[in-house]
């Protein structure tokens, strides 16, 4: 199933799902014709879309909104503070091509402190599917819970079939004693390559795909810093405030400690060209991921790079 | 008006030769084909003719400044700057590559780009602040702001108009390339624009409307500046959406394009009116 359906089949079931979009019709192509007046475009006009959203939700709708990822959660930003966190509505934004999912678009499109920004408004939750497959096991609780959410969209197509989704549990997909990566999104993809080759080497290698980061699973990250004697973040986001700054928050909290490796985007944009080549050049393939765990370049050849399915 | 420096053809040879370069970055990852083909002959005009901008006076302080706000047709802007030499042509061959700094959406790295873009609506206001400075130390540069017409729907545009006409900056010129789309459709059919003029007109700037294809109405409208002593300068340039391309002008499913190699050759011989392209390549979903 694809976003489009899942969302066309959710509006059709519930009359009060009202679709927005400010000229971002990539995920919602088909919707206009078939929603009718539950289908609005406000143009290209970020905060004045998440403004009405609130106005629409104030008369009971449940707005699911659409822009790119970084015009939504920064354009907007002060309306998705104010008009829905302050009030806390059961708004929904979808941000399309975050992270390194803009591409050769450059750092005006790079939504890279998204998850940071967002998570830090009260009342907002946070989510992050690995694939296609993980985001529509994840946006039908996502969409039915009473509080305004952020999801980081991502369609591309992995193969792996998740576990259904609770709100605020991660995925748990192996348990390893030497090492467990911690990741989300995009960078699952390039994790299990990782995982793969580490195992190759004769580690025992953990994985979580942490979904939904706020609410966050605490259980599963300090169960992790209990029993491995490392814990990689991966993230295609800025170090700051992103997975590596939660996870500190949780070890803090509760007064304990890890070894902790973050592999994210330190303090720069990172480098716009087509998502292979991005990936290579940032260092955020499996197997670079792999062999900065090790320590050292293996023979392992990683495998060749799915091309991005919308180019723009 | 001042006489104009170049004949009619002079014009016409360059911009062919930056649709030419355009036509070529829309393969192989491709680029903002049909938005960038409209500004083709209002760029070339203001950097062959109007502006004060060389490869040589790019840190002069009293030189012109040219903003491209609508960052995505920035394919125009590096065709333009390549056949004037502010950049080597063979950069163009590193479109989207990471030997270079050639992607879609407009950077410093690139000589004659003032500030990046990407973003709609955030220039009108730097091209404000640089106006204001250069009214502040009372140098006589005129300021360019290169709008989209979809890009007025946001808000910061209108906010800009109002700054400007409040510090009466008629140093300051806002073109609007008025190519009637924004991404998926025609202006008009979702965010309608129109009276365009009279919008900008009772926000308290001097506005001209003219054909943005044709070079004479082009001179004639630059050449009046500054149209009113203490206003801001509205040009809007009325443009076709991928200009020079019958096979893709005014479609609104090609706006952003990645063409075969096939079909960016055939492409090449349209431009020259010699051949009608048949395009089988998917139409990409724009966003």
């Amino acid at each position: 199933m694809t976003y489009e359906e899942l969302l066309t089949a959710t509006a059709l079931s519930n009359e009060q799902v009202i679709v927005m979009t400010a000229e971002n019709r990539a995920l919602v192509r088909n919707l206009p014709a078939v929603l009718g007046k539950r289908f609005i475009d406000t143009g290209i006009t970020e905060q004045t879309m998440i403004g009405a959203a609130a106005g629409l939700a104030l008369r009971n709708r449940i707005p699911v909104v659409h822009a790119l990822a970084a015009f939504l959660t920064m354009r907007a930003f002060e309306f998705v503070r104010t008009d829905l966190g302050i009030a806390n509505l059961p708004v929904k934004l979808s941000g399309f091509i975050p992270g390194l999912l803009s591409d050769a678009n450059g750092p005006t499109h790079q939504a890279i402190e998204d998850i940071s920004i967002m998570r830090g408004i009260p009342n907002v939750t946070v989510f992050a599917p690995a694939d296609e497959d993980d985001l529509v096991k994840m946006l039908p609780q996502i969409w039915q819970s009473p509080n305004p959410a952020y999801t980081r969209i991502n369609t591309r197509k992995t193969g792996y079939e998740h576990e259904p989704f609770e709100l605020g549990k991660a995925e748990i997909v192996s348990i390893g004693s030497d090492v467990t990566i911690l990741t989300y999104g995009l960078m699952f993809e390039q994790a299990l390559i990782a995982i793969d080759i580490l195992k190759n080497e004769g580690l025992s290698v953990g994985l979580v795909n942490m979904r939904s980061l706020k609410p966050v699973d605490e259980a599963v990250i300090l169960q992790t810093a209990a029993s491995s004697n490392l814990i990689v973040t991966l993230e295609d986001h800025f170090l700051t405030g992103g997975l590596y700054t939660i996870v500190a928050e949780v070890l803090l909290q509760y007064q304990t400690t890890a070894k902790v490796l973050p592999i994210a985007l330190n303090e720069r944009w990172f480098r716009p060209a087509l998502l292979p080549d991005v990936l290579q050049n940032e260092g955020f393939t499996g197997k670079q991921i792999a062999e900065k765990i090790l320590g050292y370049q293996t023979g392992h050849v990683q495998p060749t790079l799915l091309t991005p399915e919308f180019s723009e | 008006m001042e006489n104009i420096k170049h004949t009619n053809q002079e014009f016409e040879d360059i911009a062919l030769k930056v649709r030419e370069h355009i036509v070529r970055m829309s393969t192989a990852g491709g680029c903002f084909t049909g938005a960038s083909l409209s500004a083709v002959d209002l760029v070339v005009y203001l950097y062959t003719e109007f502006l004060n901008i060389t490869p040589f006076n790019l840190n002069d302080p009293n030189r012109d400044y040219l903003f491209l706000s609508k960052g995505h047709d920035v394919p125009a802007l590096y065709g333009t700057l390549s056949e004037l030499g502010f950049l080597q042509k063979s950069r163009l061959e590193k479109h989207l590559s990471l030997d270079d700094h050639i992607y879609w959406h407009p950077n410093t790295h690139i000589p004659g780009v003032e500030f990046h873009s990407g973003s709609l609506g955030h220039l009108p206001s730097v091209a404000l602040g640089v106006a204001m400075d250069i009214k502040i130390g009372g140098g006589d540069n005129k300021v360019i702001c290169i709008m989209g017409d979809g890009e007025l729907n946001e808000g910061s545009c209108w906010e800009a108009v109002l700054v400007a006409n409040a510090y009466q900056l008629d140093n300051l010129i806002f073109v609007i390339d008025r190519n009637h789309f924004q991404a998926n459709m025609r202006t008009e059919d979702l965010i309608p624009l129109e009276p365009l003029a009279q919008k900008f007109e009772s926000f308290g700037a001097a506005v001209k409307r003219i054909n943005g294809h044709n070079y004479t109405e082009l001179h004639e409208a630059f050449c009046a500046y500054p149209f009113q002593k203490g206003k801001l300068n509205v040009v809007i340039a009325d443009t076709v959406r991928g200009k020079g391309l019958p096979s893709i002008q005014e479609r609104a499913d090609r706006w952003f394009c990645n063409f075969s190699a096939d079909e960016i050759s055939q492409l090449l011989l349209e431009l020259h009116g010699e051949h009608t392209t048949s395009l089988t390549s998917e139409t990409l979903i724009v966003r």
